[in-house]
């Protein structure tokens, strides 16, 4: 059984315009799945659905089998601890008047884990490769990428099976990126990822299969290596085109 | 003579010295990359050059734009060289465009006060011509709709497309773009560089082109310096940098940028 599968999923803000077209795919246990859109393409609001803070127009998002209910307390607690999310930009999403601790265990104490919170945040630091002596510390003191590292680390406390990663790596320097989505691909061994992103290159290093978004719909989807090796939608291959290669063209070099 | 000369700069915050000993030259028409991640310094060398660093900010050594010493000199004098020897376009064109200001009215504004400064005023239909032949030159369609337009109206793309137009309205001949693709989506990257690459070749402009992405600017520059923490650590033509890195930072640059390349080619 997938993990989630989102069945013809339409969603618009105002009627004159949908965000959503009939949006199909599954996520299976312990995949990594990349999605990938520009802006407009309705990435974020398909995450928004699938966290629950909104409600398809129509179409269904189910979780284990079972459909996701914003409105039922005691399936979205469940399903909180279940299903994190990782933002893009680490400076707005850390509260910058929390220590670390504070700031990983809170998702422990708001779904109220029982056991040893202590504990369990020093795993999450260690997890994410922050040393425990972190934990007293406050957002200010680190650098983005390491602040994405502790972000990660909050949303791995509860033991989640799925992560959603929102342009978890957009906001990095290039070295930092590589080495969270290192970070990302290692942790994707212990649970399902949904890498939503506009950059198919960070895409394409981290996720074996992949959806492309353009304009509220999936214009193309399959196994990432079989997409760029022949791209079928001309979106698509417009997509590839457009990203920058450090091989130099023939013309200059 | 150069067009840029840069020799010895340091930019100090307090005792902190955020750029360090920078040196170099540009030419009419030469392409310079400036590449360097956050705190590098890169944007403080592109408003150190242009004589904007905030007060509080001290930039020493000497800044020579078309002939005239930059540091040290007051502002009003700097005016004239501003827009005319050196125009900027910013990362993101929604805090550099006036939200309150058509955007017809926004790329006049430059026209005009060139044109009265050259002593030959426009009239009002001189003056939209001349804002029509510049959105045509940034490949703005629809022109009547896009200048009565405010910034809101318009997409990431269209936006950057306007301050480029602006940019080039008083005929700069250097163009200095600092991340001018990094707020956009990948498709419009592509054709913002392609139509800045059309822009400098066509204008015969110098182009100083700061990025913290090493495949961004690889094809639109010849020469490139890698900054780090305010330093130069590596300085050269592109080819001879990228096939022979001297710095270990310029090789993890490198070595990070080549991994999201070959994970697109699907050879692992």
């Amino acid at each position: 059984m997938s993990l989630i599968s989102v069945s013809d999923v339409s969603f618009a803000y105002t009627a004159s315009r949908p965000i959503l077209d009939k949006v199909s795919f599954s996520i299976e246990p312990g995949e990594t799945i990349g999605l990938v859109g520009e802006s407009g393409s309705g990435k974020t609001t398909l995450l928004r659905l699938l966290l629950g803070l909104a409600r398809p127009d129509s179409g269904s998002i189910s979780f284990d089998g079972a459909p996701l209910e914003p409105g039922d307390s005691a399936f979205m607690r469940h399903y909180r601890r279940q299903a994190q999310v990782v933002f893009q930009d680490p400076y707005s999403s850390l509260d910058p008047r929390q220590t670390i601790y504070s700031i990983i265990a809170e998702p422990l104490k708001s779904l109220k884990i029982p056991g040893n919170h202590a504990k369990l945040v020093a795993e999450a630091l260690d997890h994410v490769g922050l040393p425990a002596d972190v934990a007293s510390r406050y957002p200010h003191q680190f650098s983005g990428g390491q602040r994405q590292r502790i972000a990660i680390a909050r949303a791995i406390v509860p033991g989640p099976r799925l992560l959603l990663a929102d342009e978890a790596v957009s906001a990095l320097d290039l070295t930092t990126k590589v080495r969270i989505v290192e970070l990302l691909a290692r942790l994707s061994s212990t649970m399902s990822l949904l890498f939503v992103s506009h950059d198919i290159a960070v895409v394409a290093a981290l996720c074996k299969r992949v959806v492309i978004l353009e304009k509220g719909r999936i214009v193309e989807a399959g196994e990432t290596a079989n997409i760029l090796k022949s791209p079928q939608h001309p979106y698509t291959q417009r997509l590839l085109a457009s990203v920058p290669r450090l091989t130099l063209n023939e013309a200059q070099s | 003579m150069s067009l840029l000369k840069v020799e010895n700069l340091s930019v100090h915050a307090g005792s902190k010295a955020l750029v360090s000993n920078l040196s170099f030259n540009l030419e009419k028409g030469e392409r310079l990359g400036l590449i360097g991640e956050s705190g590098s310094g890169k944007s403080l060398t592109s408003l150190a050059v242009t004589g904007l660093l905030p007060s509080g900010i001290i930039p020493t050594g000497s800044v020579h734009l078309a002939g005239q010493e930059i540091i040290g000199t007051p502002d009003r004098q700097l005016d004239r060289l501003r827009g005319t020897a050196a125009a900027i376009v910013f990362q993101e064109p929604l805090t550099a465009l006036d939200p309150l200001m058509r955007v017809g009215r926004q790329i006049a504004e430059p026209l005009a006060r060139r044109a009265r400064r050259d002593g030959k005023p426009l009239d009002s239909h001189a003056l939209a011509l001349n804002v029509n032949s510049l959105l045509t030159e940034v490949a703005l369609g629809e022109h009547e709709r896009v200048a009565r337009s405010y910034p809101h109206e318009l997409s990431g793309g269209q936006r950057q497309r306007v301050a480029i137009a602006m940019a080039l309205a008083c005929r700069p001949d250097l163009l200095i773009a600092d991340e001018p693709t990094t707020a956009l989506d990948v498709t419009t990257q592509a054709e913002i560089l392609a139509l800045l690459d059309r822009l400098v070749r066509d204008r015969n402009m110098a182009l100083l082109f700061i990025s913290h992405d090493l495949p961004v600017v690889a094809n639109n520059v010849s020469k490139i310096i890698v900054l780090r923490q305010g330093e130069a650590v590596e300085a050269g033509a592109v080819e001879e940098v990228f096939t022979r890195p001297r710095h270990d930072y310029t090789r993890s640059l490198l070595t990070a940028a080549r991994q999201f390349d070959a994970a697109l080619e699907a050879t692992p």
